[in-house]
């Protein structure tokens, strides 16, 4: 077209998920920090000559630039902030970033919406994986309730999801929202340990040095409750949780 | 819009990995105005290629027969097995020179986000064949990008307890490439300097 420039842009983003196209290309999927979720196109990336192959991995951090096009986006620049790499030579904490980056993908349906406290929960899981100061499974479950929570939908885990009483409460159910007291509770709710739901207190508000103290079972019931509370909300299962390897 | 068998032919090419609307479109029109014998030949091989090629029973190589021209070749060493993510890296491996032992296909790569674990591919077939004793050294050239790198680190935990020697290709390889487009040189040379994985 004469006259026409894409307009080219640039932004920080953590690299959600990488997928082949034809050849040598490849499609980026990215949580940008002000344009929201974009794909784009990574040309040529997967000849071992490629200038920035190597930056365009799966949940690193890059600087990008990008060039705007009818469907898809171009990378025209990638750049390694932190790529961290140590999540891949760990099994238990690639199939946690995996978790994450799906999860990140499902809460952002719309391309290009921007969600800054998504972003940066994203980063900071990934980085809290790269680092491995924290198990990758709390890390990940913690993604999870404050993710919900940008989502509009965490689950409540001290007052009452229906009626709003004070807790806290042994009840806890999935379609009414999180904790019930007795008289809201309805049928096919279940009964965590009490430890269960101060666990999942502790992972929303970041209270580590609680949630650190847990016990394995406490926290394998944790993970079941956040995870069944995730898959109410979204449409579709995500492909990726059955296959965390919790150990 | 396009009606009948051209529609068809250009809905079928449009299925294929990497070809567009676009693409789809241009093949079928060459497809259209090419020799009826070029065309002859295209249909011919498509159809040998689903019927004669099938998957080498022991490496999951392609092969024409139950196993695969390298599994069946006697002055192969049955003591090392690399371990690949696709049919094509064999031949990447095979191009370098550097290696005389066997192969095994795992059929791609450890992929949560794709739904692809690790009962998705190879590995207990593989488990089995390491189960044999025969084997010493077990190479992992899976394709230096993050799946790959999480898959080999999966499979090495998991072959820790047999004892044997596992191995990782040397870095020199371009992290984020394929594979099989590493040139023979480089390859040969990440063959050479492969080292021991601790887990
Ligand atoms: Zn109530
Ligand atoms: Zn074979």
């Amino acid at each position: 077209m004469p006259g026409f420039r894409s307009r080219l842009y640039r932004d920080d983003a953590v690299v959600l998920r990488v997928q082949k196209l034809g050849e040598a290309d490849r499609i980026v999927t990215l949580l940008t920090r002000r344009h929201g979720r974009v794909r784009a196109v990574a040309k040529g990336v997967r000849k071992t000559s490629s200038r920035f192959g190597a930056r365009l991995e799966p949940f690193g951090h890059v600087d990008v630039q990008l060039a705007e096009g009818r469907s898809l986006d171009i990378v025209s620049q990638a750049e390694g902030i932190a790529l961290h790499g140590p999540i891949s030579t760990d099994y238990p904490r690639y199939t946690a970033a995996s978790a994450i980056a799906e999860t990140a993908e499902r809460l952002t349906p719309v391309e290009r919406e921007p969600t800054l406290r998504l972003f940066l929960l994203t980063l900071g899981a990934m980085r809290a994986l790269a680092d491995d100061e924290r198990p990758g499974s709390l890390v990940l479950d913690a993604y999870l309730l404050r993710a919900m929570g940008v989502a509009g939908w965490a689950p409540s885990l001290r007052e009452c999801a229906v009626c709003g009483e004070r807790g806290p409460h042994r009840g806890f159910s999935v379609p009414a929202g999180g904790c019930v007291c007795q008289r809201c509770r309805p049928p096919g709710a279940a009964n965590p340990a009490p430890a269960t739901l101060r666990l999942m207190a502790a992972l929303a508000s970041g209270d580590w040095a609680e949630a650190e103290a847990s016990e394995p079972p406490i926290r394998r019931q944790a993970s079941g409750l956040v995870a069944a509370h995730l898959q109410w909300h979204l449409e579709r299962e995500l492909r990726s949780l059955p296959l965390v390897d919790r150990t | 819009m396009y009606e009948g068998a051209i529609a068809d032919l250009i809905d079928e090419l449009g299925r294929l990995p990497g070809i567009g609307p676009k693409s789809a479109q241009r093949i079928a029109f060459y497809i259209l105005g090419a020799d009826p014998a070029d065309v002859a030949r295209l249909a011919s091989v498509l159809k040998r290629v689903k019927d004669q090629v099938r998957f080498c029973a022991v490496c999951f190589n392609v092969a024409e027969e139950e196993r695969c021209r390298i599994c069946r070749d006697p002055r192969r060493s049955d003591e090392v097995i690399c371990v690949v993510e696709e049919p094509k890296d064999v031949i990447a491996v095979e191009r370098t020179g550097e290696f005389r032992g066997h192969y095994h296909v795992l059929g791609g790569a450890i992929n949560p986000l794709e739904g692809i674990g690790p009962d998705n591919l190879k590995i207990r077939e593989l488990m089995l064949r390491l189960r044999s004793g025969e084997v010493k050294e077990l190479i992992l050239a899976t394709d230096p990008n993050t799946e790959g790198e999480a898959t080999a680190t999966y499979l090495a935990l998991l072959i820790k307890p047999m004892g044997l020697s596992v191995t990782r290709l040397a870095s020199g390889l371009p992290v984020g490439g394929d594979l099989e487009y590493a040139d023979e040189i480089t390859l040969g040379r990440a063959f050479e300097g492969r080292r021991s994985l601790d887990v």
